[in-house]
């Protein structure tokens, strides 16, 4: 019996449909977040992430109802984030079906939210995104979609964001994510050495290769990724096998793919 | 038969409510320990602090209600923290009281391994319980916690090993527990909680 390493897909949106890619310019429409959602609990991802990565305010009902549809369409467990400031922006993300909350810029900016969150809904519902960047001093952190650094060491934040609650780190190295070079295992190594959460390793999967890297020399708890996904490049079944094959414990389903 | 969930404003009771509605299951929520009185198969669902839940059951009549029910045989079954209520107490709320229908105390996962337990594993069956009946042996489920009961005693029909040995899931006569979450384990899970409605009827 282990535990096994996990994969999962994460649906970038604009709080309505899947889109592509992080920077903010020329958004492209990948499709539906509850079709995607329903292809991949078939095809035996472990969990799935929904980010609103426009976050803005007046669209906030619509991700609401997003998550909605989501949660419906998952028989596994949903991470949703993006936006949320405050304990009732959390609680509505709750409400609408996530069994989780990813908080990343308004954590950084008053840390005492994890706290509130982990009080609210107990260390397992709180996972503390962080992206990262290398720097002249180690690895630094970004904010406000990596565009702004925070003057703060990623490490030392994964280590007081775990010591306020948080029960999971989803780490993004911002130098590989889009470049289709790997994860960043220097980071996540880090990292996940640094800090007694979990740590998601996210930014740069190409490969299944990638991923066995991740797992193996990342020390990563977890993997994660978007594009190569939803593009079927790799799909997870495949990728669970070769995983499977080469030591990684993971979990692999009966179920044959709906589509 | 309906299956009552009690809430108690537990994150996970929508989800537990649609992986019953999928498997056809109707369901109605009760908040007062009076609404139970009539229940016959009630699932208690629980994320997050031991205190939170303690204190709910503690109010409007919960445990009265519910320890009430079981005795006359209504069918139980309590997901995670809802497990680690049917125990004595908790050390993560020692002052608080569980429903004691099982003996001991929920304690802290070993040391030197990631806290919390916090994905998919596996489980092995001491004995045969309705509960896992026809479900694979290496089927994975999905768990998300740092205490547990330790102490498997007769009703412990499922261990899993993190950092060391605790109870995955429990089952005496019409009452049943699971550590893990069947309402987010996939088909495993769904198979688990259509086993428990087979219980119930």
């Amino acid at each position: 019996m282990t535990l096994a390493r996990r994969i999962i897909p994460c649906l970038d949106t604009d709080g309505e449909w899947v889109v592509k890619g992080v920077q903010f310019q020329g958004l492209r429409r990948q499709g539906d977040p509850a079709e995607f959602a329903a292809r991949y609990d078939a095809e035996g991802a472990d969990e799935l992430v929904v980010l609103d990565i426009a976050a803005s305010r007046d669209r906030r009902p619509t991700f609401l109802e997003t998550i909605r549809r989501v949660a419906a369409a998952l028989s596994i467990p949903l991470a949703a984030g993006g936006g949320i400031r405050a304990l009732e922006d959390a609680r509505a993300v709750v409400r609408a079906g996530a069994d989780k909350i990813t908080v990343n810029t308004a954590a950084v900016e008053r840390p005492e939210l994890i706290e509130e969150l982990a009080a609210e809904f107990g260390s397992q519902a709180v996972v503390l995104a962080i992206d990262a960047r290398r720097g002249n001093a180690g690895f630094e952190v970004w904010v406000r979609g990596a565009r702004e650094p925070a003057g703060r060491d990623a490490i030392e934040w994964a280590r007081e964001g775990v010591r306020r609650g948080a029960g999971e780190i989803l780490l993004t190295s911002i130098d590989r994510d889009g470049t289709r070079e790997g994860f960043d295992v220097e980071l996540t190594a880090s990292v996940s050495g640094a800090v007694s959460a979990p740590v998601i390793a996210s930014g740069g999967a190409d490969s299944p290769e990638h991923f066995l890297d991740i797992f193996e020399r990342g020390m990563a708890d977890a993997a994660l990724a978007a594009s190569i996904f939803h593009e079927r490049l790799v799909p997870i079944a495949e990728l669970k096998r070769m995983l499977a094959e080469r030591g990684v414990p993971v979990r692999r389903t009966a179920g044959k793919p709906k589509c | 038969m309906k299956i009552t969930l009690v809430d108690y404003g537990a994150g996970n009771l929508p989800s537990v409510e649609r992986a019953l509605a999928r498997l056809g299951a109707e369901t109605e929520r009760a908040t007062r320990g009076e609404e139970l009185e009539r229940a016959e198969a009630i699932v208690l669902p629980g994320v997050g602090h031991f205190a939170a839940l303690a204190r709910a059951l503690a109010a409007d009549g919960l445990a009265q209600g519910l320890n009430a029910a079981i005795e006359r045989g209504a069918a139980f079954l309590g997901i995670c923290l809802g497990m680690q209520a049917l125990y004595e107490r908790s050390e993560e709320a020692p002052e608080m009281a569980g429903l004691a229908r099982l003996r001991g105390a929920v304690r802290p996962l070993e040391a030197g391994v990631k806290l919390p337990h916090m994905g998919w594993n596996q489980v092995r069956r001491p004995r045969p319980s309705a509960l896992l009946a026809g479900i694979p042996d290496d089927a994975w489920f999905y768990f998300a916690h740092s205490y547990a009961a330790f102490d498997g005693g007769e009703e412990a029909v499922a261990q899993c090993d993190y950092g060391g040995d605790f109870t995955a899931a429990i089952e005496c006569g019409r009452v049943a527990g699971v550590q893990f979450h069947p309402e987010k384990s996939g088909e495993a899970g769904a198979a688990l909680l259509k086993n428990f409605l087979e219980m119930a009827r």
